[in-house]
């Protein structure tokens, strides 16, 4: 690492340092707002948000490094931060109405989740484990915050303390975890430890010890951000709990920001890490049982649950074990970039399912926070008929079912597997999808199937309409074409830049 | 000199003890604790290395690490104490509203 003015190379960094930047202004212009105009706070950072998009499109094609190679801009930063950007964007069109509605509303709500937002663009864009690390803080403390943030409110305060707890714990494995590595290649930085993982693969001794260890407790601290089995207790306790525009954004945002990283530390960093014969990395293993375990135990234990949201946080895990299949795929060379590309495209098909269908939860919550059962769905198609049509796609589309965004991902993920000759991994995928159509199908039974009392679906405000509106197109559009989606990620490459 | 391999393994017992703090402890405050002391056998661990590798990535972390566990404990202890507020308690065996 040289420090020198020539190699900060500010321009790359323009979009995340913009939105960072922006976000603290935000908090400042909130403060100065009078009263009667605090409801404006939102729409400014949706103005936040459109710029940074547009930085982001105009910066998406470099392939450089800047600030003394700590970060990167390439196709995979541009791809993800544009689909961390659209998911912050519907979930203030969620939140608008239903901050105001329960009572929660306060201006630095939006400044937060800008501030993770931003942590996400810095993940995708981390070069250097220091990088990693602050980005996580930057994208895990303000969900903490957030999630916590329906006052007086004891369900989501202790989603918020437990989410922290968790994450901290994670947090600290993270840093032991980096710490390791760069005891034993002595640098921090991406592409440098690349170069260094080979040297000490063929010597041996103390040094692969701290790697193969570091390795591990990397695996495990982004595991827990991502929410994978064995670390996804938390999951289900803080997604019920937490209010629903925030639970959507995390189950869209740490996800996309944990798997960025997932990927540049072992595909980009650790490729070269492998012992004995076999030339498959050590972590590709790990990572294959982690994705078995993730898919069966998401799958089968959201079949007994009874409360919307928290069947849909059992989901998201599973939907993370789909995207750690690729991921273990990415572990054969020859497959990286194959595999790369289905994460990107099975992570962008989920944003627009799943925030949709937490945008429908958010329609039938009642301003208490109540009325997230199952049960609760029942009359929903008879009193919102076309919002009840909308979320038979959504549940379509997570169950993988042709046509939608969801088979889209699926068919990317599962050729990139069986690419890889990872034929066991892919039996299990299919086999959990197929669990998956049964607690899936049965929210749309209670929807349409099951006679009651219609709900009269309260939260179904104009803003949240727009939110299903728009995660539906993103849905149709990726499912009905999706050469859109391989066309979009073609240029996605994985190598380390220098 | 102390080898490196020295104060690694201190900090390796420094960091396990944290994880069953965080792991046995009810006490929201001393699990918190148990969270700072891993972080400091991280930081331990890092500046050993940095002396090893005559570099200062290491130490440069450590910074970053202190910085960022400032954050945290800003937020935690607001956390803390909103759940004593409505709970009159803060053993986090009694955060059990959600189940199943």
């Amino acid at each position: 690492m040289t420090p020198s003015g020539i190699d900060l190379n500010l321009g790359a960094t323009l979009p995340a340092v913009f939105l960072a930047l922006a976000t603290t202004v935000l908090l400042l212009v909130d403060v100065f707002l009078p009263k009667e105009r605090r409801h404006l706070t939102a729409w400014l950072a949706m103005g936040c948000i459109g710029v940074t998009f547009l930085l982001t499109l105009f910066t998406f094609n470099l392939q450089t490094t800047a600030l003394s190679e700590m970060f990167i801009a390439d196709n995979f930063t541009g791809f993800l931060n544009l689909i961390v950007l659209v998911s912050a964007a519907i979930t203030i069109l969620i939140g608008i109405d239903y901050m105001n509605r329960t009572g929660s509303a306060r201006g630095e709500f939006w400044s937060l989740l800008l501030l993770s937002t931003s942590g996400v663009m810095f993940m995708a864009s981390a070069n250097d484990l220091v990088v990693v690390f602050v980005a996580l803080e930057l994208l895990s403390i303000p969900l903490y915050v957030m999630a916590a943030f329906r006052s007086n409110n004891p369900k989501s305060e202790e989603s918020g303390m437990k989410y922290f707890i968790l994450g901290a714990f994670a947090s600290a494995f993270f840093v032991y975890g980096a710490a390791l590595v760069y005891g034993a290649t002595g640098t921090t930085n991406l592409s440098e430890i690349v170069t260094a993982v080979a040297g000490i693969t063929a010597s041996g001794g103390a040094s692969l010890t701290y790697l193969v260890v570091g390795a591990g407790l990397i695996i495990v601290a982004l595991g827990f951000k991502v929410a994978v089995v064995p670390f996804h207790m938390w999951t289900p306790d803080v997604y019920e709990g937490a209010p629903t525009p925030v639970t959507a954004f995390m189950s869209v945002g740490a996800k996309i920001g944990g798997f960025a990283a997932l990927l540049r530390v072992l595909v980009t960093a650790l490729p070269a890490l492998v012992a004995g014969q076999s030339p498959d990395p050590v972590w590709m293993n790990t990572v294959m049982i982690i994705a078995a375990l993730t898919m069966i135990v998401g799958n089968f234990v959201a079949v007994s649950q009874t409360n919307l949201k928290r069947m849909l946080a059992y989901s998201s895990i599973a939907h993370a074990g789909y995207i750690l299949m690729a991921v273990a795929a990415a572990g054969n060379p020859l497959q990286a970039d194959g595999a790369a590309q289905a994460a990107l495209v099975y992570l962008l098909a989920y944003t627009f399912t799943n925030l949709g269908a937490f945008a429908v939860v958010s329609a039938i919550e009642k301003d208490d926070g109540t009325g997230t059962e199952l049960t609760d769905l029942i009359g929903f198609a008879r009193s919102k008929p076309l919002l009840a049509a909308m979320m038979v796609v959504f549940m379509f589309s997570l169950t993988g079912i042709p046509l939608t965004a969801g088979f889209t991902g699926k068919w990317f993920i599962f050729q990139s597997v069986i690419d890889a000759g990872l034929f066991p991994l892919a039996v299990v995928g299919v086999l959990t999808s197929v669990v998956s159509a049964y607690y899936y199908v049965r929210v749309i039974v209670n929807m349409y199937l099951t006679d009651g009392e219609g709900d009269p679906a309260a939260g179904a405000t104009r803003y949240v309409n727009w939110a299903i509106y728009i995660s539906f197109a993103g849905t149709l559009v990726l499912g009905l074409f999706p050469i859109l989606a391989s066309n979009l990620t073609q240029a996605v490459t994985l190598v380390a830049l220098r | 000199m102390v080898p490196t391999e020295a104060y690694v393994i201190l900090s390796m017992v420094l960091f396990a003890m944290g994880t069953l703090g965080v792991l046995l402890r009810r006490n929201a405050i001393i699990v918190f604790m148990s969270v700072e002391l891993m972080l400091n056998a991280s930081n331990l661990a890092l500046v050993a290395f940095s002396r090893q590798w005559q570099g200062v990535d290491g130490q440069l972390f450590t910074f970053f690490v202190m910085t960022v566990a400032a954050a945290e404990v800003a937020v935690g202890l607001a956390l803390i104490v909103a759940i004593f507020r409505t709970k009159q308690s803060i053993n986090i065996d009694e955060l059990h509203l959600m189940e199943g």
